[in-house]
C-alpha cells in the first residue's frame, strides 16, 4: 500500500529537501473558516496537513492548542464534522497528505471501524493519537493499518534504544519525533540535541522522521530541517489564528491570510534548509 | 451483554492493567517508560518484606493505624434495622484514608530515587496527605487543585502551604479535578527525569489503580479482623462513597471473594441524575480518559462532560477501572446520592454520633439511612468513614444559613 503521505516523502527525498508539516484544529474558530485555512496551508507551501481532532481533555497540549480545541467545540465541532471538513478539502486537493492527530475516546466512541471507514472515504491518510502507545496496538493501530491508513508514532526523548523497536514495529509513514519532554508549544528544541536523536532512530528504521513540539520561526524550522526529514509546526499558526480573531473569538477578514503568510513564511525557512547528506 | 462469572474476583488486572475491558495504559509515549518503570520498582518493593516493614511501622506510628471499628450505637437505634459500624479511617493522620495510599508511593518514590513529587487533588485530602508526607521525608511537592476547588476548600490550601507544598490553582477546564489532573499529567511529561507523580486514587494507566487498592486495601483487611474480633463474622454488608473510588476499593478488596457480604459504592448524584451530577456508572458510558478505559460522563461524540457534587473529592467524571469492571461482572451494586441528601447525613452523624464527617462519607452515610431500615438488626453493615468534615465546615455552614 502507498499512501499519499509515502508518495510525498518519495517526492521531497527526490528534491533533495525536508518537509514542512503543518498543525491546525479542525473547526478553530469555525466549520467555514477553517475549511479555507486548511486549503490555504498547501497554497502556502505546506507538504503535510495534521488536522487536530477537538477534545475537550488534550493532556498533551500547551494552553495555545487546549484553547483552539475549546474554541471549536464551543463552536459544534465533532469527529464527523472533522471527517466532512477533510471531505471538503480532498474536493480540491487530492495530493497532500493529511493526517488527523489527536486523542483515543472521540474515535473509541465513534465506534473504531466505523472511524477508520469514514475516515479512508473522506481522505485522511495517517493518523496521530497521543494517548495510544504501542502497548495498545491492538485498540486502533492494527485496524487502521489493515484499513490502509498510516499509523505515525510519536518517539520522545524517553524514548531509549531498548524501547524503540516497540514504538517503530507498526509505524508508518513517518516517524514523528516530539524534541522535548514536554507539551505542545512550550520550551525550544534544540538542534544539536534533535540531530543527535534523529541519527539514532535513524539507526532503527528507514522512515522519514519528522520533528516537532517547540518550532516557532522560519529560523527554528529551517534549523530543524537540516537535521530531520521533516519541520513540524502546530502553536506558532494556531498563535497566528488566535492573534487574528475579533473580541468575539470569531474570525475576521485577516484570518485565513493570518496563518497562510507565517505558513509561507516558515516554508520558506525549510525551503532554505541544506539537507544533511545520507 | 453476558459476562462471565470469574473464579475469583481478586486476581485481576492481567499483566496489561486490565480488569476485563477496562484498565490499560493510555498514556503519551513520553511517560510510557516510566509507568514501565514503577510496575517494576513497585512488583520489586511489594515482594521485599523490609518494605512492608517499613511501611508498616509508619502507618502503626506516624500514621496512628489501626483506626478503630466503631458500633454506631445511636445510629443504629435511630434508624430500627442493621447494626451499623463506621470503619473510621476519619481518624488517621491528615484526616482521611487518602494517607494510607500516599505512604506506599512516596516509599515507593524514595526507592526510585525521584526528589520531586506531584499531585492532583480535589477536596485537598490527597493533597495535603501528600504535602505531609513529604515534610516527613523532606521532598518537594507540588500539588494541582482546580481554581473551583482552591475556592470551596481553602482549610485544606492552607495546610497544604503550612506543610511547605506548592498550590498551583489549574484555571483550565471545568477548574476541578480532571483539569487538575490532566494538569499533573501535564507537568510530569515535562519533568519526566526527576518527578514522580502520586495519584490519589485507584484510577490512571496501569499500575496505579493496582498499587493504590493494594496501599487502600489495610482499611478492608484491618476491618476483617476487627468484625472477627467482635462479632465473630464476617460483616454482611459494606457501603462506601465513590469519586475515583480509592477508599470503597480498600474495603470492598479484600471482602470480594465472600459471597456473604453484599457491597455497595455510592456515587455522587449531585443535583439528580437527570441534572449535573458526577455518577460515572449511573449516568457514564466506557470510554478513555487519564490512562485508562472506564465509565466516563460524555457526550455522543465522546466529549468528557462537566461533573457536578457539593463534594470536591467525588467531583470527577470518572471512576477507577476496577470499579467499572465490578459493577459489570456484578459483584459490586452503585447506588448514588444527591447533594441535599448528603447534606442531611452530614448533619444526622454531626448530632447522634459527635462526628462530624466529610461530605465524601457523608455520600455513604445517606445510602446506609437507606439500606439500614431494611435490614435485621442482626444484619452487621459496614460503612467507610472514610474522611472528617473539618474542611467543609466553612461550606456547609454557608449553605445552612443560606437556607435558613
Amino acid at each position: 500500500m502507498t499512501t499519499r503521505i509515502d508518495t510525498r516523502f518519495a517526492e521531497l527525498k527526490s528534491q533533495g529537501r525536508a518537509a514542512f508539516v503543518t498543525y491546525v484544529m479542525a473547526g478553530d474558530p469555525d466549520p467555514a473558516t477553517s475549511l479555507e485555512i486548511v486549503k490555504a496551508l498547501p497554497k502556502s507551501g505546506a507538504d503535510v496537513i495534521e488536522l487536530g481532532i477537538p477534545f475537550t481533555d488534550p493532556m498533551a497540549d500547551g494552553p495555545s492548542i487546549q484553547a483552539a480545541g475549546l474554541r471549536a467545540l464551543k463552536i459544534g465541532m465533532t469527529l464527523k464534522k472533522t471527517l466532512e471538513l477533510v471531505r471538503d478539502f480532498r474536493k480540491d486537493d487530492n495530493v497532500t497528505p493529511l493526517v488527523l492527530m489527536g486523542y483515543y475516546n472521540p474515535i473509541y466512541i465513534y465506534g473504531v471501524d466505523k472511524f477508520l471507514a469514514d475516515a479512508k472515504t473522506a481522505g485522511v491518510d495517517g493518523l496521530i493519537i497521543v494517548d495510544l502507545p504501542p502497548e495498545e496496538d491492538d485498540e486502533l493501530c492494527i485496524p487502521a493499518l489493515k484499513a490502509g491508513l498510516n499509523f505515525i508514532r510519536l518517539a520522545t526523548p524517553t524514548t531509549d534504544d531498548k524501547r524503540l523497536p516497540a514504538v517503530l514495529a507498526n509505524t508508518s509513514g513517518f516517524v514523528y519525533y516530539v524534541s522535548i519532554a514536554g507539551i505542545t508549544g512550550a520550551a525550544a528544541a534544540d538542534a544539536s540535541a534533535v540531530g543527535e536523536a534523529v541519527a539514532r532512530i535513524k539507526r532503527h528504521t528507514r522512515l522519514p522522521i519528522c520533528v516537532g513540539f517547540g518550532i516557532r520561526t522560519p529560523e527554528a524550522a529551517r534549523a530543524i530541517a537540516e537535521k530531520a526529514d521533516g519541520s513540524v509546526v502546530g502553536t506558532a499558526l494556531v498563535d497566528a489564528l488566535k492573534n487574528s480573531l475579533d473580541a468575539e473569538g470569531r474570525a475576521t477578514a485577516k484570518t485565513v491570510n493570518a496563518v497562510a503568510e507565517l505558513t509561507a513564511a516558515l516554508a520558506q525557512g525549510v525551503k532554505g534548509a541544506q539537507q544533511a547528506a545520507e | 451483554m453476558n459476562i462471565a462469572k470469574p473464579n475469583s474476583y481478586r486476581s485481576g488486572p492481567d499483566e496489561r492493567g486490565h480488569f476485563g475491558i477496562f484498565g490499560g495504559r493510555f498514556v503519551a509515549e513520553t511517560l510510557m517508560p516510566l509507568i514501565l518503570d514503577l510496575e517494576q520498582a513497585y512488583t520489586a518493593a511489594k515482594a521485599d518484606p523490609a518494605f512492608q516493614a517499613e511501611m508498616n511501622g509508619y502507618l502503626k506510628n506516624y500514621v496512628g493505624r489501626p483506626s478503630p471499628l466503631y458500633f454506631a450505637e445511636r445510629l443504629t437505634s435511630h434508624l430500627g434495622g442493621a447494626k451499623i459500624y463506621l470503619k473510621r479511617e476519619e481518624l488517621n493522620h491528615t484526616g482521611s484514608h487518602k494517607v494510607n495510599n500516599v505512604l506506599g508511593q512516596i516509599m515507593l518514590a524514595r526507592r526510585m530515587g525521584k526528589k520531586r513529587i506531584i499531585a492532583e487533588t480535589g477536596a485537598g485530602q490527597h493533597g495535603v496527605a501528600t504535602a505531609t508526607l513529604c515534610a516527613r521525608f523532606g521532598l518537594e511537592c507540588v500539588v494541582y487543585m482546580g481554581a473551583v476547588d482552591v475556592e470551596r476548600q481553602q482549610p485544606n490550601v492552607i495546610r497544604m502551604e503550612m506543610l511547605g507544598a506548592k498550590v498551583m490553582p489549574v484555571q483550565s477546564g471545568t477548574r476541578t479535578l480532571k483539569d487538575a489532573m490532566n494538569e499533573a499529567l501535564r507537568d510530569w511529561v515535562t519533568n519526566v527525569h526527576n518527578t514522580f507523580y502520586c495519584i490519589g486514587t485507584v484510577a490512571g494507566p496501569h499500575p496505579y489503580p493496582t498499587l493504590v487498592r493494594d496501599f487502600q486495601s489495610v482499611i478492608g483487611n484491618e476491618t476483617r479482623a476487627q468484625m472477627h474480633e467482635i462479632e465473630g463474622r464476617l460483616p454482611d454488608s459494606l457501603v462506601a462513597c465513590i469519586g475515583g473510588g480509592s477508599n470503597a476499593m480498600g474495603l470492598f478488596h479484600p471482602f470480594l471473594d465472600d459471597p456473604s457480604v453484599e457491597i455497595f459504592g455510592v456515587e455522587a448524584a449531585g443535583h439528580g441524575l437527570t441534572q449535573l451530577h458526577a455518577a460515572s456508572i449511573a449516568g457514564g458510558r466506557p470510554g478513555v480518559l487519564h490512562g485508562n478505559r472506564t465509565y466516563l460522563l460524555m457526550d455522543a461524540d465522546g466529549q468528557i462532560q462537566d461533573a457536578h457534587s457539593i463534594s470536591a473529592g467525588l467531583d470527577y467524571p470518572g471512576i477507577g477501572p476496577e470499579h467499572s469492571w465490578l459493577h459489570e461482572v456484578g459483584r459490586v451494586n452503585y447506588l448514588s446520592a444527591t447533594d441535599d441528601e448528603a447534606l442531611a447525613a452530614f448533619q444526622l452523624l454531626s448530632k447522634l454520633e459527635g462526628i462530624i464527617p466529610a461530605l465524601e462519607p457523608a455520600h455513604a452515610i445517606a445510602k446506609v439511612m437507606e439500606l439500614a431500615p431494611k435490614r435485621p438488626r442482626d444484619h452487621l453493615m459496614v460503612v467507610n468513614l472514610s474522611g472528617r468534615g473539618d474542611k467543609d465546615v466553612p461550606q456547609v455552614g454557608d449553605i445552612l444559613r443560606g437556607k435558613k
